[in-house]
């Protein structure tokens, strides 16, 4: 990827829960540090995410749940784009407690962000994952 | 170089083939610009040409995304393979860009439509570049129509919409959208209209000052055909069967009428001229940056010699 080619970031939120609040701050966030957010909303699943991903060439998916499926979502998420050929990372959102992080990375999530996280971190974590595409 | 070409190469072979990710990548190539976009514009070019386009253009919020969601999943449940170009603005500030039309179009994409979103990062000249090829991209590899979503507020985006085969101008109820529309440029592009939100008060009112413009337009005989005017309801999915008929009824009339070979014409020199300014203004730049600063010669006369200088040249770049 060129340095100067903006980020372009696929998020969407898996679950039933129903709202985008904290998707459209992430989004926000994510656009003010220079990225290009394609922005999926709510109810996502993981054929819409791939597909999103396959048609927009996206750089890094960023999903957000907040039930506690994280451990059975991520992975889902992460296992439906290797499955596709795709090599993108996917960060996760939502409250993860320490004791899954080792998991979540073993799934393959390249990142995960807390409730409490920046807008700095945020982008910061995308940034970082994106940096290791194909590593 | 040589190994730029071969994966475009590749690339062009797989996406003949139907592969869209293919597809996708060179959407980005182009979107890119430069000498990738080049190559792709050269290999891509022979092979268009056969699709309908579209622009859908309007005020931001008027509905342009869950009307061309509709348009986009009808065409795809009957046989066809519509591509939507949904084009957001992006942030002056910061570069960055919320691209959301996706959110009204999971019926389409689910339906087979090639859904792709594209900010308009800010250079404005890249936009009039980059639209017109990744289009041709998408006309080259079987998609028919493609449709291009744009807001209706900077000059550029208007341009780029009303480069389109069938210009259709969004408005919604109320006195003055179409007041609007008119100040923006939009109502000269226009070869079809849509008043949506038309379960909101204020949609006939809308229609008369539609009907008023267009009347006051024909009078300085610049349209060849007068524009039809649809109602919608987009959210519940009322009169987008007109919508449908006008979109090709104005198709067949280009057709029938002589008029596609006009309009394409017109938009083929409409890219010449985007490309030429660019480079014009590639070249100005760098001669400006490379100028010995001599505040002893007029500012014109070294600006002439400029000019002289680049007529002379016989390799770009
Ligand atoms: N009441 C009513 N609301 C509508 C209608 N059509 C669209 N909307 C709503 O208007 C809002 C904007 O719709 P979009 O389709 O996203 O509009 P858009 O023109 O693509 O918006 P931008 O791309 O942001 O400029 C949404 O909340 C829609 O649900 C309609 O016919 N009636
Ligand atoms: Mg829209």
């Amino acid at each position: 990827m060129t340095k100067n080619e903006p980020i372009r970031i696929v998020l969407a939120k898996l679950g039933l829960d129903g709202h985008d609040r904290g998707l459209k701050v992430v989004a926000r966030m994510l656009r003010d540090a220079g990225m290009e957010v394609v922005y999926l909303g709510l109810r996502q699943t993981a054929e819409m995410i791939v597909t999103a991903v396959e048609q927009e060439d996206a750089d890094v998916v960023g999903i957000s749940m907040h039930n506690a499926g994280h451990l059975t979502l991520a992975p889902l998420i992460v296992n439906a784009l290797r499955d596709a050929g795709l090599d993108v990372p996917v960060v996760v959102g939502g409250i993860v407690p320490e004791s899954d992080l080792e998991a979540m990375a073993k799934a393959g999530v390249a990142g995960v962000l807390g409730p409490g996280a920046s807008a700095e971190d945020v982008a910061a974590c995308v940034r970082e994952a994106v940096a290791t595409r194909g590593k | 170089m040589a190994s730029e070409d071969s994966t475009i190469n590749s690339l062009v072979e797989r996406a003949s083939e139907g592969d869209r990710r293919s597809v996708a990548r060179l959407l980005t190539l182009v979107e890119r610009g430069g000498v990738s976009a080049e190559i792709i514009a050269e290999a891509t070019h022979p092979l268009a040409g056969k699709s309908h386009v579209i622009g859908i253009t309007g005020a931001p919020g008027a509905g342009k995304s869950t009307l061309t969601a509709s348009l986009a999943r009808d065409l795809a449940e009957s046989d066809h393979t519509p591509a939507v170009l949904a084009v957001d603005p992006s942030s002056p500030l910061t570069g960055g860009a919320i691209l959301g039309d996706r959110v009204r179009m999971e019926e389409a994409t689910e339906a087979g439509a090639f859904i792709r979103s594209m900010a308009t990062r800010g250079h404005a000249g890249g936009l009039a570049l980059a639209v017109p090829g990744m289009v041709r991209v998408f006309d080259a590899f079987g998609f028919n129509p493609v449709i291009i979503e744009t807001v209706g507020v900077g000059q550029v985006e208007v341009d780029v919409a009303s480069a389109a085969d069938t210009v259709v101008v969004v408005v919604t109820s109320g006195w003055g959208d179409a007041v609007q529309a008119n100040k923006a440029g939009l109502l000269e592009i226009a070869d079809l209209f849509v008043v949506n939100k038309a379960d909101r008060p204020g949609a006939n009112d809308a229609r008369r000052d539609l009907e008023l413009m267009i009347d006051l337009s024909q009078v300085t005989g610049q349209a060849v055909r007068r524009p039809e005017i649809v109602m919608t309801t987009a959210t519940e999915g009322k009169g987008l069967n007109e919508l449908k008929e006008a979109v090709s009824e104005h198709h067949q009339f280009l057709i029938q009428e002589d008029q596609m070979s006009l309009r394409r014409s017109k938009r083929w020199k409409a890219e010449v001229r985007s490309r030429l300014e660019y480079l014009l203004s590639e070249f100005s730049k760098e001669s400006i940056d490379n100028l010995e600063e001599n505040q002893e010669s007029s500012p014109s006369s070294v600006a002439n010699d400029l000019a002289k200088n680049l007529l002379k040249k016989d390799e770009l770049g």
